[in-house]
């Protein structure tokens, strides 16, 4: 036994970190891919309700944002502490609406511009006249389909 | 001329850190985008009066919402988790009871809230509604191809959405709460 014991030298051998800088770029590639840098600024209220029925929303192009909620703390000194609309990175009124997806319209190639969703990201606690002028306005500019942006919730 | 073949060694040791540095970056930017929601389809919109169709009483459910976040189906006062089995009841009509829908084809949801709603409460009679549907395409989706919808293909889909087609209409909501 003995014999065996002699032969394993005391000295930790050194690790070698090689192959770290590959370990770390593998997750770096994978954060690079998933990330999508926040361009827009969110300035109003967000907590959107949680419900069971959900669907995943495909291609982020096709996809326009609509936020309604209480402006935050910092925006409520210039703009109070009503319900607004925020679309793109500006607050603004059902009247913007139209333009607005007009613009993101511009953006679609025109064999998939039927397919453009409009993602309603609503505060759960955002009364519903203003959820209903901006359903209108939608309607009034043949937007018609609509995603009540949700969080997940089990049963 | 005695020139250095020997590539010189290149010391990668800094090369995680810089890698690091890249990784902290994106790991605090990130923002893995749940962009999830209830799909809905709103109707056109349209300047004319709606025409004045007949419907029989009996296929129609009404919902109401008034703006203290109250259920109001068919006159009675509802609680929203019996909402989803009321609905069903009412579009399956298993027993074939004389006050729901003759058929899932005939069976029409009328919701209305008021403009002081909570948009909170809105979205859950939304989805219970919709639940409802949803279970009842899978049930019958399960007996007809023996797996639920989602498993299907689209044709099937169609078909089964055929059979039980999800109409709810949503009146012009009153104005009651609003402010």
């Amino acid at each position: 036994m003995s014999r065996f014991k002699k032969k394993q030298s005391k000295a930790s051998a050194a690790i070698s970190t090689a192959s770290l800088p590959d370990i770390v770029f593998m997750l770096l590639f994978f954060f690079m891919v998933v990330t999508k840098l926040r361009q827009t600024e969110v300035k109003v209220a967000q907590s959107t309700p949680a419900i069971t029925e959900l669907t995943k929303l495909e291609e982020k192009s096709l996809v326009n944002f609509i936020m309604i909620g209480k402006p935050v703390q910092k925006y409520q000194a210039v703009y109070g502490t009503k319900p607004r609309l925020q679309l793109g990175d500006k607050l603004a009124t059902e009247v913007d609406i139209p333009l607005f997806l007009e613009k993101h319209k511009s953006t679609v190639p025109e064999s998939r511009q039927g397919r453009i969703t409009s993602s309603l990201k609503i505060d759960g606690d955002v009364t519903m006249g203003i959820v209903e002028d901006v359903k209108t306005m939608l309607r009034k500019s043949g937007q018609l389909r609509v995603n009540y942006s949700a969080k997940k919730r089990d049963v | 001329m005695a020139i250095n073949r020997a590539v010189p060694e290149i010391n990668a040791g800094s090369m995680a850190d810089i890698a690091f540095l890249l990784l902290i970056f994106f790991l605090v930017t990130t923002q893995i985008s749940e962009d999830r929601g209830l799909l809905v389809k709103l109707p056109p919109w349209s300047e004319e009066p709606p025409e004045n169709l007949q419907i029989n009483a009996r296929n129609v459910l009404s919902v109401l919402v008034n703006k203290d976040n109250q259920l109001l189906v068919r006159g009675k006062p509802q609680d929203l988790t019996t909402l989803r089995q009321v609905t069903k009841d009412f579009i399956a009509n298993p027993r074939k009871e004389a006050d729901k829908s003759v058929d899932p084809t005939k069976a029409i949801i009328s919701l209305k809230n008021d403009r002081g709603t909570k948009y909170i409460t809105y979205l859950n009679v939304y989805n219970e509604l919709q639940a409802a549907y949803r279970e009842l395409w899978d049930e019958r989706s399960n007996i007809k191809f023996g797996k639920n919808l989602e498993f299907l293909t689209t044709a099937q889909q169609r078909e089964i959405k055929a059979e039980i087609p999800l109409v709810l209409s949503e009146a012009e909501s009153t104005a009651f709460g609003d402010n």
